[in-house]
């Protein structure tokens, strides 16, 4: 508000905004739990709680017989290699459609300078076929390849490849914008090209964040080959799903701690790389 | 001509005008210092003059050509023969300073030997070479964020140094350096410029410096120029109207001031 001897009152001007924010999100957040029927009363209620208690009770003692060890053994590699396999070929598609798609890189953009339509042009497609792999869920795209390539872990590899390498490139994407995009500009302000401007500019300040969210990505890999073995396309899912199917608690017991080992394998990893990397 | 801008105006998106109707020519080998308080449009004239920013109406040439009327191949072309040392060094803090001053050729190599140089430096003696020039030869093989911020801007300039410029733009290259090494800094860009023949234009914080090493110094206000003179014709009245939105005294390289005592050199370069 200015007065009129032109001293401006010290007010937020940026308040207005981030109440009419908190109120947008209230209201968009609200329905989701009407519509979820979310009342974490039920879950404190007797009857449910024995129920739960009943099925957890099956839990216990853990299946440790040599036998099923070397059965889980052989199950965990066979998932740690599709996860792996699977975040290789997602990579191998994300990193070149990701690159397309960041807008930081795009030399038309400043100024804005010629080409700016094709530009455009090229990175819209790119945009689309990152939202058809990562839409249609990995559990689909496992069923679809069980059936091109039979049942077994190459379809679990080739449904984690093409979901994760849309999540991965949408996500490397925003990475790269997120970052300090100033040794970018000025690297293609002083002619550099697309290629030799992200070697230099864009991946020393990205590396950090790209590891981080690459190794947390092979650990929902991990996970979601579990899910994929329920359809048949093998590793440790596949082992649960009869453990699961026979009823057998404590051999699903022992590959959830066989996950927990995982994830925090992975997450060693992480903090490990992250240090390396700093 | 190195580098004209006729009836050149800036305006920011949100309606700021940085420039307007500026008209500024500068030859070949000539050496500018561009002068006045912040916001006055230094840096605004500096992207213009470096094709960072397209001008919202006037015309720019820039080495026997427009800019924006190029097509994408001649247009990078041209971007590597213009250097510009930003204010705050463009560097990821996370990358060696070999690598980062190497990056300034990045407009002239071909792609495989850009790539090839992260592996191996492709130019190991150049870049100790205008490392030395700016005095942090022993910061070869360091790594950026071991640097302090005067240590970090002279990487920047010994990038463009390495660059090896047609035309030479300086962003207040020694605002985070000690007085001394600003000499030092400044004369070397000036050396540089002399010895190859090319262009040189220098937005300076401290008025000392550019009234000592520039023939030619222009004096910017709220966009417009106020002056553009050699030092000699440049009278303490004008610097002080210049900066007189800004601060009582005249800002230098040292503790403010009395601009009587600010050297001004004869032109004998």
């Amino acid at each position: 508000m200015e007065r009129n001897d032109g001293i401006t009152l010290r007010r937020d001007p940026a308040a207005p905004a981030r109440l009419a924010l908190t109120l947008l999100i209230v209201v968009l957040v609200w329905p989701g739990f009407r519509l979820t029927e979310f009342d974490p009363g039920v879950l404190f209620d007797p009857r449910n709680r024995e129920t739960m208690g009943k099925f957890l009770a099956t839990f216990f003692p853990l299946a440790l017989s040599a036998d099923f060890l070397r059965l889980v053994f052989q199950s965990t590699l066979e998932t740690l290699a599709i996860a792996t396999a699977g975040m290789t070929i997602a990579m191998v598609i994300a990193i070149p459609l990701s690159l397309i798609v960041t807008r930081s890189l795009s030399v038309s953009r400043i100024g804005p300078g010629p080409g700016k339509w094709r530009g455009r042009l090229v990175r819209f497609p790119a945009r689309l076929l990152l939202m058809l792999y990562r839409s249609i869920p990995e559990i689909v795209w496992a069923l679809l390849f069980v059936r091109a390539v039979g049942l077994g872990p190459s379809a679990g590899v080739l449904a984690i490849g093409i979901t994760y390498g849309g999540m991965l490139g949408k996500v490397y994407s925003e990475i790269f914008e997120s970052g300090d995009t100033r040794p970018t500009y000025a690297l293609l302000e002083a002619g550099s090209g697309r290629l030799a401007t992200f070697a230099y500019g864009m991946f020393p300040v990205a590396l950090p964040e790209l590891v981080s969210y690459t190794v947390y990505r092979w650990e929902c890999a991990v996970r979601a080959s579990v899910i994929m073995g329920f359809v048949g396309a093998g590793g440790l899912g596949m082992q649960m799903e009869l453990s699961m199917r026979m009823l057998n608690g404590s051999e699903v017991s022992t590959m959830l701690a066989v996950f927990l080992s995982l994830v925090m394998l992975a997450d060693g990893v992480s903090a490990l790389l992250r240090r390396v990397t700093a | 001509m190195s580098a004209s801008l006729c009836r050149v105006s800036l305006v920011h998106a949100n309606g700021f005008r940085a420039v307007s109707c500026v008209d500024v020519s500068i030859a070949a080998g000539e050496r500018v210092a561009v002068i006045g308080p912040s916001g006055a449009g230094k840096t605004s004239l500096l992207r213009m003059l470096a094709t960072a920013v397209r001008p919202t109406s006037g015309d720019v040439q820039l080495l026997g050509a427009d800019p924006w009327r190029l097509g994408r191949a001649d247009l990078r072309r041209l971007r590597a023969r213009i250097g510009l040392v930003h204010q705050v060094p463009p560097i990821p803090l996370r990358q060696r300073v070999v690598t980062a001053v190497l990056g300034g050729r990045l407009g002239q190599w071909p792609l495989w030997k850009s790539l090839g140089s992260l592996l191996y430096p492709a130019d190991i003696d150049g870049a100790h070479e205008v490392l030395a020039r700016m005095e942090i030869k022993e910061k070869l093989f360091d790594r950026c964020d071991r640097l302090s911020g005067g240590q970090l801007q002279r990487v920047g300039v010994a990038r463009v140094l390495y660059q090896r410029p047609d035309l030479i733009l300086t962003d207040e290259p020694v605002s985070a350096v000690d007085p001394a090494l600003s000499d030092r800094v400044i004369s070397e860009l000036t050396r540089e410029a002399q010895s190859r023949g090319v262009t040189l234009v220098a937005s300076l914080h401290a008025v000392d410096l550019a009234l000592h090493w520039f023939p030619r110094v222009i004096g910017l206000r709220a966009g417009e120029i106020a002056f553009d003179l050699p030092p000699d014709k440049i009278s303490d009245d004008m610097l002080r109207d210049l900066y007189a939105s800004e601060t009582a005294t005249v800002p230098t390289q040292a503790e403010p001031s009395a601009v009587a005592v600010i050297r001004r050199r004869p032109l004998c370069s």
